[in-house]
């Protein structure tokens, strides 16, 4: 396996290739992400403790742990996004997307936000129409013939289950839809990039539950082709999306199953505690 | 001890004490009301003085009884010397080329009594003032935004941060007059100058046989009164774009940096065109200053008197850039300071400073629309 920066190097030179480094591998259940001793700080404070875990291609994981626990800071260590934090510091391990350390230096982040995008807790849709916030990731590629735009709008549109309620108004300000079709927007845009890997932070804590349940059918339906991380406080959420479950607790990994596992018969006390609502 | 006690306790007759006669601290309470209110409505006395006077005799000048109403000789003519003088049992009052062309239709010599700067208008103060404006605003937007998205988007909070912020800060506390030094000593005496051939002035010294010219100095300029102006507002803008660029929402940067836009491009995408509108109203309120200011042109742009106007009479347009202009706060300066006082020079001091007081008023106006147009515009 090439580092990822030469993966890199190579998708953007041919965006063709980009979708290779998931069909590359024949093997569905590949791990895609891989965590491994890590430990992380802001200052002189230590939000993780000893990560180790994996996230295999083409599956949902979901990460579940009471407020502050550190789900956030773990996702936005996967496309370093915590770079823009000023405090932020990495104190032991590495994270690897496909096998190349991300936080080798010679990795280019605008690459690998590309190949790892993210979906924000809070739905932030530029102030720009429906139709150039989902192609924004294409037009700053310096993609900007007519056709290819069109498409991506509707392709993308499409796949993030919002193409019927907006294909006629595409040019409005996409801060006037409603909160979930805005986070859906947000979805959209994201998948305009084709990343290989969504990380999406709460991406219904704003919505009602028929929003809610929209997305969750569209992660359904993404999951053939991307592998999706979740952050959820919502624990029958994470039992439905999800094929993997994470438990943190106070910057530790308590436990990570398969979904099933962790939620009918989980391993550890405080999993199971939290699980019950017991605390948190 | 007992309930008793407590019952027994002296009451006043009515209430609870509250309509007893005044108390220390009610008396105190009352006083220092009236101080601040006092103190208001001095301060509104001082400015209805002022605004009412300069309106009043102001607009004598600038307003007249026949049509067009507008004194248009007052706005759209150089200053010139006023004449007064009897002629056949009328009294005139002529500006200096009114007056030669009446002496010639009367084909007689007429003695006049004289009195300079009276006559005539302000059109070359207007345009100099405007064109000082344009250029100051021009160069400290620029320069502004630019250390503005430096210092918000790129540098790393610490110490050297802090220490320019604090330099910055003290800036805009420097006194005006200590700016036009430092235009004098900075561009008019020493920034060089340069021109690719001889002909341009013979004061150029050829570097080496380059056929490469230059001189220090650019002289009293419009140029060198742009920057000194330019550098006083500095601190103006700059906190001006810091304050919009900090109200982007956060949000907005992540989101198009995880979409795989360099810092740069998420900065020009969806930054600035959004914290633009707020960078250029705020920075109104240093248009005002640029144009009020008299101590920075004093020394580096200003001339008392020019009978040309800027665009007149250049030989190669580079000149356009280093010469002299007339302006109306100086021309204010000029004329109530400068000259010996009389009843018509009081006109013109007046007058110039109602258009002066209009203008910037304007454009105080202008930036009050334009903010609350934009802020209904972009809301997130
Ligand atoms: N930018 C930051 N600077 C300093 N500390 C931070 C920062 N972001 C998060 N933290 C701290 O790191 C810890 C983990 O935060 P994180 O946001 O990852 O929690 P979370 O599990 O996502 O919580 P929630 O469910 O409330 O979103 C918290 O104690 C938080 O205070
Ligand atoms: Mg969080």
């Amino acid at each position: 396996m090439t580092l990822l920066t030469d993966t890199l190097k190579d998708s953007a030179i041919s965006p063709k290739a980009t979708t290779s480094m998931s069909s590359e591998t024949s093997d569905p259940s590949r791990p895609l992400i891989r965590v491994s001793d890590f430990d992380f700080f802001y200052g002189e404070k230590q939000a993780l403790f000893d990560i180790n875990m994996e996230m295999l291609e083409n599956e949902v994981t979901a990460f579940i742990g009471p407020s502050g626990c550190g789900k956030s800071t773990l996702l936005r260590c996967i496309n370093r996004m915590n770079d823009l934090v000023d405090v932020a510091r990495i104190g032991r391990g590495k994270i690897e997307v496909n096998d190349a350390d991300i936080y080798d230096p010679r990795v280019d982040t605008i690459e690998l936000r590309k190949r790892v995008g993210m979906v924000f807790q809070k739905s932030n849709p530029f102030p720009k129409s429906i139709y150039e916030n989902v192609i924004y990731g294409l037009r700053i590629q310096g993609i900007n013939k007519k056709s290819v735009l069109d498409e991506a709008v509707e392709r993308c549109l499409k796949g993030a289950a919002l193409w019927d309620e907006v294909k006629d108004r595409l040019d409005t300000s996409g801060l006037s839809l409603s909160g979930g079709q805005q986070q859906r927007l947000c979805i959209a845009r994201a998948l305009a990039v084709e990343p290989d890997i969504l990380l999406m932070d709460e991406p219904c804590s704003a919505l009602d539950p028929v929003a809610t349940a929209k997305v969750e059918e569209l992660i359904h339906s993404l999951k053939d082709q991307y592998t999706i991380v979740i952050v959820t406080h919502n624990m029958q959420q994470a039992a439905r999306v999800s094929d993997k479950t994470a438990f943190f607790y106070l910057g530790k990994l308590i436990e990570m199953a398969k979904t099933d596992e962790i939620f009918m018969s989980p391993k550890n006390e405080q999993t199971e505690a939290y699980i019950s609502g017991r605390f948190g | 001890m007992s309930t008793n006690a407590i019952l027994s306790r002296e009451r006043p007759s009515q209430g609870l004490g509250f309509h007893s006669k005044p108390s220390k601290a009610k008396t105190t309470e009352k006083f220092v009301f009236w101080v601040f209110r006092l103190g208001t409505y001095f301060i509104l006395a001082c400015a209805s003085v002022i605004f009412l006077t300069i309106f009043f005799k102001g607009s004598q000048t600038v307003f007249q009884s026949e049509f067009p109403f507008i004194n248009t000789e007052f706005l759209l003519e150089a200053p010139q010397t006023l004449h007064v003088f009897e002629h056949e049992g009328q009294s005139y009052e002529m500006s200096d080329t009114n007056f030669r062309i009446f002496e010639e239709e009367q084909g007689v010599d007429i003695k006049t009594s004289t009195y300079a700067y009276s006559g005539g208008g302000i059109w070359p103060c207007i345009v100099g003032t405007v064109l000082l404006v344009l250029g100051a605003m021009g160069i400290a937007l620029t320069l502004g935004v630019l250390s503005a998205i430096f210092l918000s988007e790129y540098s790393k909070p610490g110490k050297t941060l802090n220490a320019i912020r604090l330099s910055i800060l003290n800036l805009a506390g420097v006194p005006s007059i200590v700016f036009g030094i430092f235009g004098v000593g900075f561009f008019v005496l020493a920034a060089p100058q340069f021109a690719f051939s001889q002909d341009a002035a013979g004061s150029f010294t050829e570097l080496g046989n380059t056929g490469f010219y230059f001189k220090f100095g650019w002289g009293v300029s419009l140029l060198a009164g742009c920057f000194t102006l330019a550098f006083m507002v500095l601190p103006v803008i700059i906190s001006a774009s810091e304050e919009s660029l900090r109200a982007i929402p956060q949000g907005l940067r992540e989101a198009s940096l995880a979409l795989g836009a360099s810092k740069w491009t998420a900065i020009r995408t969806n930054v600035l065109p959004y914290a633009m509108p707020g960078i250029l109203t705020s920075s109104i309120i240093g248009v005002a200053r640029v144009a009020g200011e008299t101590a920075p042109i004093m020394f580096t742009a200003a001339y008392a008197m020019r009978d040309q106007l800027p665009w007149e009479g250049l030989e190669k347009w580079s000149d356009f850039f280093f010469q002299g202009v007339m302006a109306l706060p100086y021309h204010i300066y000029v004329v109530s300071a400068k000259i010996p006082q009389n009843e018509y020079t009081e006109r013109m001091q007046y007058g110039t400073a109602f258009v002066f007081l209009v203008i910037v008023a304007g454009i105080a106006l202008a930036s009050i629309l334009l903010r609350i147009r934009m802020r209904k515009k972009y809301r997130w």
